[in-house]
């Protein structure tokens, strides 16, 4: 529902991931990492929820 | 709806001689048009001053959390179904509570009677369905009150309170074949930068005062999270980011226990509809879960429990 309603307000699908992996699934993580990578990396750089650090004078 | 205020009178003068209540929390008439205010009545005399109007919207299980007293307590609805929630989160027994049922028609939004009566309000009456309204030079002006009922009222299916222990009133129909969600759908229906600014345009006016929070009986933390400074969980200006992001989270923190009573868009000075968030977090929950908040006293909401057959394919 948090990745819903994230997404309902206009995050891109694929720029949140959630998986599960035990400390000895390694292979599974190595897996899980080269497809959040990917996938966003193809969405590109993030637009949204970023905050500048304020202007000094 | 009126008829309803002269047996809540009679009902909390019973409880409070009786002593089988401390005090009881209802309505009595505000100082401004249009705004019934909160009222807690611990004598024959200030029971006298209750009243049950269309002008009643405030949430008043708001005023339960942590509660030692006694209480008798006028409830609607949606109020209804907000102290189911909180007796389910252990804000308040049982015990302590005489609910005193008041069957709701829906609660008329004074902006949109302000708007539709094109004049400055000086005061209203009503009269079964029409709602009169007066201005200060004398105008008046008489409107359908089917037409004014707040948002959340036109499309409430659950008028009638789901727990009391007496009813002031008789029961009312329940509203069928309600569409609850066309504004969420059509939110889904658009691509993810369109949705982004929506829900920007959506915020613009928004001043960081809190009043949906204040409003929302939901939210009794002790400290909430936009107040503490140590660790600062979110900025405390009208940045963009912040106040998305304390909007997001606010609305977040009521998933699965939001009943959808209004209080928050109604409190906003600044008309902004804050119920798009939670209506989106509502409409999953019904379409995960089958849940409805503050439907049944004996079962844990989904979001405090485990459930096997949980929706689980956002887990890769």
């Amino acid at each position: 529902m948090f990745k819903d309603l994230l997404e309902h307000m206009g995050i891109e699908p694929g720029r949140l991931h959630f998986s599960w992996i035990s400390s000895a699934e390694s292979t599974k993580f190595v897996d899980v990492v080269k497809k959040v990578t990917e996938s966003v990396k193809a969405l590109g750089p993030a637009k949204h929820f970023i905050k500048k650090e304020a202007e000094v004078a | 709806m009126g008829d309803a205020s002269e047996k809540i009178r009679e009902i909390a003068k019973k409880l409070l001689a009786e002593q089988k209540v401390d005090m009881v929390i209802g309505f009595r008439a505000g100082t401004i048009p249009m705004i019934s205010e909160p009222c807690f009545a611990k004598t024959a005399e200030q029971a006298d001053e209750l009243v049950m109007n269309s002008f009643c919207g405030v949430n008043l299980a708001n005023y339960l959390p942590k509660r030692k007293e006694k209480i008798g307590i006028v409830a609607k609805g949606c109020d209804s179904r907000n102290i189911v929630t909180h007796i389910a989160e252990n804000q308040i027994k049982r015990e302590q509570l005489v609910i005193i049922g008041v069957p709701c028609s829906g609660m008329v939004d004074r902006r949109k009677v302000a708007s539709q009566a094109g004049f400055d309000i000086a005061s209203v009456s009503e009269e079964g369905d029409t709602i009169k309204a007066s201005g200060p030079g004398g105008q008046e002006k008489s409107l359908a009150r089917a037409e004014l009922l707040q948002d959340n009222c036109a499309i409430c299916v659950h008028r009638n309170p789901v727990i009391a222990d007496v009813l002031a009133g008789e029961k009312v129909p329940e509203q069928a074949g309600v569409d609850r969600y066309p504004d969420v759908r059509a939110v889904e229906a658009m691509g993810p930068e369109e949705r982004w600014d929506y829900f920007d345009k959506l915020l613009e006016g928004c001043i960081r005062c809190y009043a949906c929070r204040n409003a929302c009986p939901l939210c009794y933390c002790p400290t909430c999270f936009v107040d503490e400074s140590q660790p600062q969980w979110v900025g405390k200006s009208i940045d963009k980011t912040d106040t998305r992001t304390f909007h997001f989270l606010r609305a977040y923190h009521c998933a699965g226990r939001c009943t959808d009573c209004g209080a928050c868009e109604r409190a906003c000075p600044m008309g902004i509809k804050v119920r798009q968030f939670t209506k989106k977090l509502e409409k999953d929950c019904k379409e995960l879960y089958g849940w409805e908040a503050g439907m049944l006293e004996n079962v844990r909401p989904p979001l405090d429990t485990y459930r096997p057959d949980d929706p689980q394919d956002f887990i890769k």
